[in-house]
């Protein structure tokens, strides 16, 4: 019955990722919130891999957290790059995208 | 293939090369560069001459005719650039380049400081070579090219000095009233095509001698395609009803009317016509052509009376003269209605020229009611041009007199007695108008503007040398060559090189008739001199018919009303208004923008540039996606 409640918890880290990144209008916190995201995807994968007994979930684990940081260090350089450029981290008033 | 015709053939074109693209470096050279590329051309031409009549008188092969290259091979069509050398294409040959040559000449003190000096001996140069390549032609495809070369540079010489409205809109008028000529042109070529399979006059005549072709409109397949072929020589040598063009064509420079609007490009029709021979022999058609040739010939002389621009009088006297040469080739005289060519390429460019020095003397004056009395003050200019008048009148012994006479006396054997009639009525016109110009203009008192007259002189010598040496074959090129009729030098030579019936009635003698063309090219000349030898001619009358004679028959007018008016309005309301810009322009064009800008304006509102906007929109459609998978399926 262990098996729910990881499920349970990690949908719930899930959708509070989700909210996050759609609500939130700092970039570190939407930042934040899509690693949370991550997590909450590899808290299922080891749970899935204990109840399995398969260890192939928890390699998995390992490469996500591989991602994860490369992601970290590439996002966190593309934030410091655009505070540099528009003094601010909003995403509201980051609006060079729109054509 | 001797390298004498290529040469003959490549000297003017290098000539215009050299002018067209070097000109504005030479300058002044540019006229010695194509009259001396001219001079090679004539050379050439009785070199060539001297070969073909010495191989002639002794029995051999008296032409050539071969092929330099394949230039279009596609299934069963064939054009070949190939080059035909007989009597006929010598005789042309001559003409071309030694009249050419003079008007070259000429020209060297007539364009004497005009700003596109190089630019008009360039195109004088392309016409002599666009002429040649016509009438050394082996196959309709290559004397077509010729054909539209030498009309593409009566367009530019008549539009020469393109400042003027007048004359860009002449050059206009000629080439879109000859394209209409050329449509027909093509058509005969397409359809001799599509009944002998081929281009080349030699398998054309041949095969049309001895009736193997395909008969694509059964027996009127030869009748049909040498009408049409006729259509393109109405455009080009101006017959009724596509003659408009060429007294408008007077705007160019005067040797280019000399050159072009009186010698050679206008005689181009008459030349197809002999050259076909065959074509029209077989078909009986010439009996149109003379018809078309005689009221041309009529028409135009009436509407010469009444004129009084001296180029103009010019013009409808080469009209009504190329009538002349339509009647000749028509009524099955070939030889005659060339000759008649020749001759009237010396006498009438003789004339042009002389008037051309006229205009040169008198400011650019074309009026002839503002001159009079020029003979003591332009003695050659005026001797010149009497000698051109005598041989056009047919006064006994000087050219136009053989040529014509020999044509009117064709016409009476070959049964067009009509024809006969109309053209001696024609001769006392020819005679009345030409005496009523020089009378007007040389004789009597002067009534030139003061101010003009002061600085009037005669032309240099560049100018009346020509003149000179065209006035001396204008006398008697006639008698040298047309001396004792059917049976003289001229016949001898081109007489080969026409198609014969075969069943040739012995001609009447020609006595009588040369006695009637006397009597009726003096009376012609004796009442211009009762009319117009006293001082300042008296106003016309008015009446009906002088009415009528001086707006040219309003045929200008009709055209304008019949064509060119429902043209425009067509263009107008109907292209215009409607196809152009309500379909194309509102409907095609507009409406494909419309489309994309109303699609694009409506999808704009999407793109907020908001990113979590998009991610919210991500996240929606997965929610809709994993829902219908999970729940709905």
């Amino acid at each position: 019955m262990l098996l729910q409640y990881y499920m349970v918890l990690s949908a719930l880290l899930f959708t509070i990722g989700v909210i996050g990144v759609l609500v939130r209008r700092n970039a570190i916190i939407i930042f934040m919130c899509i690693e949370i995201m991550l997590n909450a995807a590899n808290l299922l994968f080891v749970a899935f891999s204990r109840e399995l007994g398969d260890s192939s979930g928890q390699v998995i684990v390992f490469f996500v957290m591989t991602v994860a940081a490369a992601e970290v260090a590439i996002g966190l350089a593309i934030i410091v790059s655009v505070f540099k450029n528009h003094a601010t981290v909003n995403v509201d008033e980051i609006k060079s995208m729109k054509g | 293939m001797s390298s004498t015709i290529i040469l003959l053939l490549i000297s003017p074109l290098v000539g215009f090369l050299i002018n067209g693209v070097f000109g504005k470096l030479i300058g002044k050279a540019s006229s010695v560069i194509a009259c001396v590329a001219i001079l090679i051309s004539l050379v050439c031409s009785v070199l060539l001459f001297s070969e073909i009549s010495s191989s002639k008188a002794n029995g051999a092969i008296s032409y050539s005719d071969g092929s330099l290259y394949e230039w279009i091979s596609a299934g069963d069509l064939s054009v070949e650039i190939g080059i035909r050398v007989d009597s006929l294409t010598l005789v042309m040959l001559l003409v071309i380049t030694g009249v050419g040559f003079l008007i070259h000449v000429y020209s060297i003190g007539y364009m004497h400081g005009d700003p596109g000096y190089a630019r008009y001996f360039s195109y004088l140069n392309l016409f002599v070579f666009s002429m040649l390549i016509l009438v050394l032609a082996n196959n309709y495809v290559m004397m077509f090219i010729g054909w539209e070369g030498v009309g593409l540079c009566s367009y530019l010489l008549i539009g020469f000095w393109y400042e003027k409205k007048s004359a860009t809109d002449a050059g206009k008028k000629a080439f879109i009233v000859n394209r209409i000529g050329d449509f027909g042109f093509l058509l005969g070529m397409f359809t001799l095509f599509a009944a002998f399979g081929s281009f080349g006059f030699e398998k054309i005549f041949h095969d049309a001698e001895m009736g193997n072709y395909v008969k694509i409109f059964g027996e009127n397949t030869l009748k049909i395609a040498t009408l049409l072929l006729f259509v393109g020589a109405i455009g080009k040598s101006a017959q009724i009803p596509l003659y408009v063009w060429l007294p408008d064509a007077m705007e160019g420079p005067t040797p280019v009317s000399a050159l072009i609007h009186a010698a050679t490009m206008v005689t181009a029709g008459v030349y197809m016509i002999a050259r076909s021979s065959v074509l029209f022999t077989l078909a009986e058609t010439g009996v149109y052509v003379a018809w078309i040739g005689v009221l041309t010939a009529l028409l135009a002389a009436t509407m010469a009376i009444t004129a009084n621009d001296i180029k103009r009088v010019l013009a409808y006297s080469t009209v009504s003269q190329l009538g002349y040469m339509m009647v000749g080739v028509g009524v099955g005289a070939y030889v005659s209605g060339i000759f008649h060519l020749v001759t009237h390429a010396f006498f009438k460019g003789l004339m042009f020229l002389a008037a051309g020095s006229v205009m040169h003397a008198m400011s650019n004056e074309l009026d002839m009611r503002k001159m009079g009395g020029l003979k003591s003050k332009l003695p050659v200019t005026y001797w010149t041009f009497l000698a051109g008048a005598l041989a056009i009148a047919g006064v006994p012994g000087l050219s136009g007199f053989w040529s014509k006479d020999e044509i009117l006396h064709s016409a009476w054997d070959s049964g067009h007695h009509a024809v006969f009639f109309l053209g001696l009525v024609t001769a006392a016109l020819t005679a009345f108008y030409m005496f009523r110009l020089i009378f007007v203009t040389f004789h009597g008192q002067s009534r030139v503007d003061p101010h003009v007259e002061s600085h009037l002189h005669e032309s240099p010598p560049v100018m009346w040398v020509p003149l000179v040496a065209l006035a001396v074959p204008s006398l008697f090129i006639g008698l040298v060559l047309g001396w004792g009729g059917h049976d003289s030098a001229f016949h001898h030579f081109l007489g080969d090189v026409f198609y014969a019936t075969g069943h040739q009635e012995q001609p009447s003698s020609s006595l009588p008739f040369m006695l009637i063309s006397t009597i009726v090219a003096f009376f012609g000349i004796i009442s211009a001199y009762i009319l117009y030898s006293k001082d300042s001619p008296k106003d016309e009358p008015e009446n009906f018919t002088m009415e009528l004679l001086t707006n040219k028959y309003y045929i200008d007018e009709i055209y304008d009303a019949v064509v060119v008016k429902p043209i425009k309005g067509i263009s107008q309301y109907g292209l215009w208004r409607i196809v152009d810009v309500v379909i194309i322009d509102f409907l095609c064009v507009g409406g494909v923008s419309l489309l994309t800008r109303g699609i694009g304006g409506s999808l704009r509102y999407i793109q907020t540039g908001i990113v979590q906007s998009y991610i919210l929109s991500m996240v929606i459609g997965i929610v809709l996606f994993l829902g219908y998978y999970l729940f709905v399926r």
